[in-house]
């Protein structure tokens, strides 16, 4: 019973050590001469949500930064016309 | 805003609006396709995300020194940038892990301490939101924390064992890959530049804000 069932899980344990280990570090990047077209798309919309997700972000922050120096802008706008008023009474 | 700060913002977004252009017509790598062309900005954004930590913790150091409040304006600004830069490095790396390695996220030694590097820099600003009076030195411990751990960000591709590209990587590009990436590493420098000049001016006049004030009610 033993030998029948180490004979079954043999080739199994392999294929599931292999498939539990990370794949090697990449040392280097090398050009492709040409890539089938099956190759190259399913990875047009990752590539395409990574550059979206960029361009949207940066254009967030810098409008949300131009938002926050504007109300500081007029805040200073304000408190300045004031305290003129509060030196002149 | 200083006179070279338009010119400047000019050429930063010229140099955007070409990059897509270059970025299309680079070669696909050999082993990853097409989403290796998601490195071109997710290199450059690790850079500034690892740069801005690094301004931040130096700006808190002297603030906790010198106690220069200018010290403090730098690192709040620096703090708010590596949060920017990070979230957007641990999202576009992500998406070339998906399609790479087959796995949305690993926690491998570089991915799990950018993580916790940018967690640092939320903290910062967190305390610094709602931390109250002495906030300011506090979140300083926390942004020299926050470099310390800068180091382990960089070198730990080189030696401990983990799936993501080595720093080996950048050197050895061929010429056609390189001037892209150089050219995008710029594009992200001088845009952090420019952010991190604006962002300072915002505390500057929020310090100007405290001033009149005061001014106001004396």
């Amino acid at each position: 019973m033993l030998i029948v069932t180490l004979a079954f899980t043999s080739p199994v344990v392999p294929a599931l050590v292999s498939a539990q280990q990370p794949a090697e570090q990449q040392g280097e990047f090398l050009p492709a001469e040409s890539l089938p077209q099956r190759e190259r798309m399913p990875a047009a919309p990752l590539l395409i949500s990574a550059y979206a997700f960029v361009m949207l972000v940066l254009f967030a922050y810098v409008f949300s930064l131009s938002r926050r120096i504007g109300a500081v802008k007029s805040d200073i706008g304000r408190l300045e016309s004031e305290i003129k008023r509060g030196t002149r009474a | 805003m200083p006179k070279w700060f338009s010119q400047a913002a000019i050429v930063c977004a010229l140099m955007f609006a070409a990059s897509p252009f270059l970025i299309a017509t680079s070669p696909d790598e050999r082993d990853l396709g097409m989403v290796f062309k998601i490195f071109y900005y997710h290199m450059p954004s690790a850079w500034m995300f690892l740069l801005s930590a690094i301004v931040c913790g130096i700006a808190s150091l002297r603030f906790l020194f010198q106690g220069d409040p200018r010290h403090d304006r730098l690192a709040v600004a620096a703090a708010e940038l590596t949060v920017l830069f990070g979230v957007i490095t641990l999202v576009t790396g992500p998406l070339w892990a998906r399609r790479s390695w087959g796995t949305w996220w690993i926690w491998d030694a570089r991915i799990t301490a950018s993580l916790v590097g940018w967690m640092i820099a939320w903290s910062y600003l967190i305390v610094r939101k709602y931390g109250g009076p002495g906030s300011d030195k506090l979140a300083s411990g926390l942004a020299i924390f926050g470099m310390a751990n800068v180091p382990f960000i960089y070198i730990s591709v080189n030696f401990w064992r983990t799936i993501h590209p080595a720093t080996t990587v950048v050197p050895k590009l061929p010429v056609d890959m390189s001037w892209r990436l150089w050219f995008c590493v710029t594009m992200f420098t001088l845009l952090y530049v420019l952010l991190l000049r604006l962002r300072v001016h915002l505390e500057q006049q929020r310090a100007r804000v405290d001033a009149l004030y005061l001014a106001l009610e004396s």
